[in-house]
Formats: C-alpha cells, sequence, structure tokens
C-alpha cells in the first residue's frame, strides 16, 4: 500500500487530537468518580455514541468485514436479531436497576442484589476478559499495520498500546468515551466512500445480488445464500453459517447477544456515565440507531469483496489466497481501502481503521480499571482509603491493564478468525451470566448462593459441552473435543451458540433450584434491585421524543422493517 | 467550564477536509483512476470540512458535555454513597 505524504499528515492529525483530549480532560479528573464515572454528567447522545463505538474494536470491523465474505448477508443477525432486541431490553428492562442501585460497575450491581461471592466471581472472570479482548485488539493492530504498511508487529503493538495508555492515564472514563465518539464519526466518514464505491464498481445492490449468486452456487449453496438473510435458515445445510433458525435465535439473538449487552461492563459503562436515569435508559436506545445501519457499513464491504473475487468487476478487486489456498477473509476491508482510496482519503480510511482499534482498546481498559479498583481492590484488598487513593489506583490498574494487554496480545494468534475466538470467550462468561441477571432483576426469590452456584456450574457446562463436541472437520484441541467426541456441529458458529444455549440453561435450572432451598433476603433489602420492588422511573416530565418506550418502539419496528427487506 | 466533545470533532474534521480539498487541486488526476475515476478527494473533503465547522459551531455554542463531580448531582449521589457504606473515607478534596 503507497502511503503518501499526505495520508501520514491525517494520520498525525487524529493522534494530535487524540492525545490532546486527554492532555484536555487531565485537570477535570479530580476524584475517582470523574476518573470512573466521568462524574456521571455526561448527555444521552455522547454515551449513545460510545456505547456502540466501544464494541466497535478489531472484532467489528475486520471480524464482521470477514464474516460478510464468508458468510454472507446472515452476518447482519449479529445486529438485527442480536445486538438491537438487546439493545432495548437493557435500556426499557435493566437500566433502572444498574443506574438506580448506584451501583458503579456490573459486579458491584451483583454484590447489591446478591452477595459478595457472586461479585468476586464475576469481578475476576470479566477483569481477564477484558484484558483478553484488549490483547485481541492490539494484536489486530499489529498484524494489520505489519500488512499494510509494513510496520514491525512489535513496534505497531507498542505504539498503540502507548497512545491508549497516554489518553486513559490522564482522562480516565470520559478522555475514553470522547475518543469513542470521535472514532464513530471517523469510521462512517472513513467507509461510508468506500461501500458507495465497492458497490459501484459490482453495479449496484442488484449487480451484488447476481455476483453474490455465482459465489453461492460455486460453494454449493442456493443463489440466495449470501444476499438473503432468514430465507435459507431452516436447515443448518443450506447456508454457509451451518447454523439453523432455533440455535440463531436462541443462542446468538438471545442467550449471546443478551448475554453480552445486557451484563457486559464495558458497554454498560458508558451508560452509567450519563447525566440523568432517563439518559441511561436512552443511552443503548439512541446507539441502537445506527447500530441497526452498521452492518451497510462493515458487513457490506466484505460482501463486496467476495462478490468481486468471484466475478472481477472493473477495478479488477479480488481478495488474496492463503498459503493454504483459502482467501484471506480478514483482509477484505482494509484491502478495499487500500485498491478503491486515493492517497489523501486512503489516510483518511486506515486512520478509521486504526481509531477502532484502539477505542475498542481503551473501552477494555477503563472497564479494567473500574473493575478492578472498585470491585478488587476496594472490595478486598484495601478499603476505606481516601478517594485520592483510589484515584491513583486507577491510574495504576490502567498502566498494569495496558500491560497485561500486550501480554495478551501475543498469546491471542491461534484462531483464524478472531469473531469465532471472542464468540467462545463470551460463550463461557458471559452467557450464563444473563441468567444471572435475568432472574436477579425479576425474581425476587433468587438469592445470592443460587446465583453464584449457577453461574459455576453455567461456566462449567460450557466447558463441558465445548468438551464434547467439535465443528466439522476440525482437530481435537482448543476447537474443542478435548473431554472426548460426542458430537458434530456443522460449523464452529452453531458449536459455540449451542455452549451458550447449554450454559445459560444450566445457569438459570441450578440458580432457581439452589435458590427454592436456600433463604430468601428480605424484601426491604431489595427495594431499587429487583423489578416487582422497584417504582418504575417516570417519564411523564419528557418531551415524547425522549422517552425510553417511545424509542425502544421506533428502534423495534425499524429493525423489524430490515429483517423483512433483507429477509 | 469544560470540554464539549463536538469542538475537538468539528476542528480536526475541518482541518483533515480542508485538507483533503486543497490537496485534491494539486494531485495528479490519475490517481483517481481506483476510486472509478471520482475525485473523491475533493467532495468528502467538503463533505467531511462542512460537518467539522457544523460540529465546531455547535460545541462552541453549547459550551461542555462533562461536568466534573462536584457540580453533577448523580455524581454527588455516587459520592455521598460511598461515604455513607465505608467504601471511601470521608475527606474533603484536597483540591479544594
Amino acid at each position: 500500500m503507497n502511503l503518501t505524504i499526505l495520508d501520514w499528515v491525517i494520520m498525525l492529525i487524529y493522534f494530535v487530537f487524540v492525545l490532546g483530549i486527554g492532555f484536555a480532560l487531565k485537570r477535570y479528573m479530580k476524584t475517582s468518580t470523574d476518573f470512573f464515572l466521568s462524574g456521571r454528567s455526561i448527555p444521552a447522545w455522547i454515551t449513545g455514541l460510545a456505547f456502540i463505538s466501544a464494541n466497535l474494536g478489531a472484532q467489528e470491523v475486520i471480524g464482521m468485514g470477514a464474516s460478510g465474505a464468508k458468510y454472507g448477508i446472515a452476518t447482519s443477525h449479529f445486529y438485527w436479531i442480536g445486538a438491537i432486541p438487546a439493545m432495548v431490553f437493557v435500556g426499557i428492562f435493566m437500566m433502572p436497576f444498574y443506574y438506580g442501585s448506584k451501583a458503579r460497575s456490573v459486579p458491584e450491581y451483583l454484590k447489591l442484589r446478591f452477595d459478595e461471592k457472586t461479585r468476586g466471581f464475576n469481578a475476576i472472570s470479566f477483569a481477564a476478559m477484558t484484558v483478553f479482548s484488549s490483547g485481541v485488539s492490539l494484536y489486530a493492530v499489529g498484524l494489520l499495520l505489519g500488512s499494510l504498511l509494513g510496520w514491525d508487529f512489535n513496534f505497531s503493538i507498542l505504539v498503540a498500546a502507548v497512545i491508549v495508555l497516554v489518553y486513559v492515564f490522564l482522562g480516565g472514563l470520559t478522555s475514553a468515551i470522547y475518543n469513542e465518539v470521535l472514532q464513530f464519526f471517523l469510521i462512517v466518514f472513513g467507509f461510508l466512500p468506500l461501500v458507495f464505491l465497492g458497490l459501484r464498481d459490482a453495479g449496484g445492490w442488484s449487480g451484488l445480488q447476481t455476483r453474490l449468486a455465482t459465489v453461492a452456487t460455486s460453494n454449493g449453496f442456493a443463489p440466495g445464500a449470501w444476499s438473503e438473510s432468514w430465507r435459507f435458515m431452516g436447515d443448518p445445510s443450506s447456508n454457509p453459517m451451518g447454523v439453523e433458525w432455533f440455535g440463531l435465535a436462541m443462542g446468538l439473538g438471545f442467550v449471546l447477544s443478551f448475554g453480552y449487552w445486557c451484563t457486559d461492563f464495558l458497554v454498560v459503562q458508558r451508560a452509567m456515565a450519563a447525566d440523568s436515569m432517563s439518559a441511561a435508559r436512552r443511552t443503548p436506545l439512541i446507539a441502537a440507531i445506527p447500530k441497526m445501519f452498521f452492518p451497510f457499513l462493515v458487513i457490506l464491504p466484505g460482501m463486496i469483496a467476495i462478490a468481486l473475487t468471484h466475478q472481477v468487476g472493473q477495478s479488477g478487486f479480488a481478495l488474496p489466497a492463503k498459503p493454504d489456498g483459502s482467501l484471506n477473509y480478514d483482509m477484505a476491508i482494509p484491502l478495499m481501502l487500500g485498491h478503491y482510496f486515493p492517497t489523501g482519503m486512503l489516510g483518511v480510511g486506515l486512520t478509521a481503521l486504526i481509531a477502532s482499534f484502539m477505542s475498542g482498546m481503551a473501552g477494555n481498559v477503563t472497564a479494567f480499571n473500574t473493575v478492578w479498583t472498585y470491585d478488587i481492590y476496594q472490595s478486598y484488598i484495601k478499603r476505606g482509603a481516601s478517594d485520592q487513593h483510589y484515584l491513583w489506583m486507577g491510574r495504576m490498574a490502567t498502566v498494569f491493564g495496558i500491560l497485561a494487554s500486550v501480554a495478551a496480545a501475543y498469546v491471542a494468534t491461534r484462531f483464524n478468525n478472531i469473531m469465532d475466538m471472542l464468540q467462545l470467550v463470551f460463550a463461557f462468561v458471559n452467557a450464563p451470566l444473563f441468567a444471572t441477571f435475568l432472574l436477579g432483576m425479576f425474581w425476587k426469590r433468587s438469592t445470592g448462593h443460587g446465583a453464584f452456584l449457577g453461574l459455576l456450574s453455567g461456566t462449567f457446562a460450557a466447558a463441558v459441552h465445548h468438551g464434547l463436541t467439535l465443528p466439522k472437520g476440525a482437530v481435537v484441541g482448543i476447537k474443542g473435543g478435548w473431554f472426548g467426541h460426542l458430537h458434530t456441529y456443522p460449523s464452529e458458529m452453531a458449536q459455540n451458540f449451542w455452549t451458550a444455549i447449554f450454559a445459560w440453561t444450566t445457569c438459570f435450572v441450578v440458580t432457581i433450584v439452589i435458590s427454592l432451598l436456600t433463604k430468601p433476603r428480605e424484601q426491604e433489602e431489595l427495594r431499587g434491585l429487583v423489578y416487582s420492588l422497584t417504582e418504575k422511573p417516570s417519564e411523564e416530565h419528557l418531551a415524547w421524543y425522549k422517552r425510553p418506550v417511545t424509542l425502544a418502539a421506533v428502534v423495534l419496528f425499524l429493525t423489524l422493517l430490515l429483517n423483512i427487506i433483507f429477509w | 467550564m469544560g470540554l464539549d466533545i463536538r469542538t475537538p470533532i468539528g476542528l480536526m474534521f475541518a482541518i483533515v477536509g480542508a485538507l483533503l480539498t486543497v490537496a485534491s487541486f494539486f494531485l495528479n488526476g490519475e490517481i483517481y483512476h481506483r476510486s472509478l475515476g471520482i475525485n473523491v478527494n475533493f467532495w468528502w473533503g467538503i463533505v467531511m470540512l462542512v460537518f467539522g465547522l457544523t460540529m465546531f459551531f455547535f460545541g462552541k455554542r453549547d459550551g461542555s458535555t462533562v461536568k466534573p463531580t462536584a457540580e453533577s448531582l448523580e455524581g454527588l449521589k455516587i459520592e455521598a454513597e460511598e461515604h455513607r457504606t465505608g467504601a471511601e473515607v470521608n475527606t474533603k478534596n484536597e483540591n479544594e
């Protein structure tokens, strides 16, 4: 990829602004509440954009592009049946407890609702997971800059890690949120022209459909398998994902997506920084509106890439093959940037890509330093110190979190599709968690012992299920089967969805059974923590377009429409 | 007091947009072969410039999108809760 001085200048301008935001915010970081929660003073539209941006790391941009090429438009299920309904649910039903309980983190809510051990388990597994995710982001930066710009892997990791370190260290959560908003606009402005040019090259939507039909038939599927999202979900063998509608709706739509969007502190932390209860509830709903159109920004380029590879367009774009002969899906978006963008615009596109990695990483780092400081350090190591001490600890945790991510980046080199790897981790940790929250928030009878044992057995069930099954064509090892080999799934994705379903169901059942056998808490203690014992937040004073319920209805209607249009 | 996020975003997009637009007059037209003959630098530069200026205008007009905890109602509630539960000792902030 040939960059000129113009592209480097654009990249440099971005770095200057990123660091500048950190330095400008430094003097506002006076207390730990400023550093970890932005003083709970941010308007909803900003926390909303940060809410999607924090998740828009390596996994989304590279992974969704890759999946778009590999599975076609069915990848949009991650949005239209996955993320959006879950975001509506967390905004309408769960935010009143997260925000209203004055918990400062998701694990802390578990402490208030259940007990110390449930919080401890969640805090520790979550801290490990964020470091891992942030490591994956770093790893992706290293690979990408290496293959595109010829930068050294170690050098790329170092640059990205140091920049994120500086701005989070200085400006805390506010700095991360501000940079996420900046990155949101960069992604939109960097990728829109790419989609426009790619689509034009492929002959518009109808031209793309024709080309994708040849992709589908040459892979042994019906012509519409890449361009119709629901039609071929009746049977796992008739779609490239290798999943059927039930596994998709339950595994991805219900368990994994709700598990992620409703309980992952990485995103929930953004909503918790909002300046009022209604702003916190609107955060995921505002986020859902751009989110539902993101498939056109990140999945569509992958679909265009594979279509043009099978049937070349006027510009001659094609995906390269890897040494083993398979196509290099992960490079779909980066290579398209290099192919369609002339110098100048190329600088913008690459900057957008780098920005997404860095803010994905920063999101994890801010979630990590908060959970570490509030839920591990303040709870188990040093309680009742001064506010300044915890502020200092937050900064130290930032440094440590970044160092650990760098270490994780060197570990994260085994899966060929980053998405599948993250889904696996989420299935182990997050899938059972959603059952715990569901019961915790909506069933006042559920108890701490029930929640803890439910979580434990859910995570255990995920591991056992993964250990007993294998995706088609995989060898025993990190892909599963290490306990024995009972069942073969048509694809790794199907295996992940079902791992999640088993984990969730186990946690749900065990929590109920143990709760019924143990002593419930006094109802008085659960006020503000459980649905039936909490006053519904009043919306009467808000303008209609600011009411969460109105927004939710609009979001769900639009999502339904998208599902139908691309059925 | 504080920093409105729209100010730096607006400034950055305005600078980058202006840079692209200006550069498009000096760059050899050959390079637009890859972008299917469209001068993306010029057109998208204009779009980014307009977006940047709009954001900058609103950022300057409205002021701030974050407040220090001491001025935030919800932020103060959190600190009060920290003191009530004994998670933190109640000392007056030494910066004040």
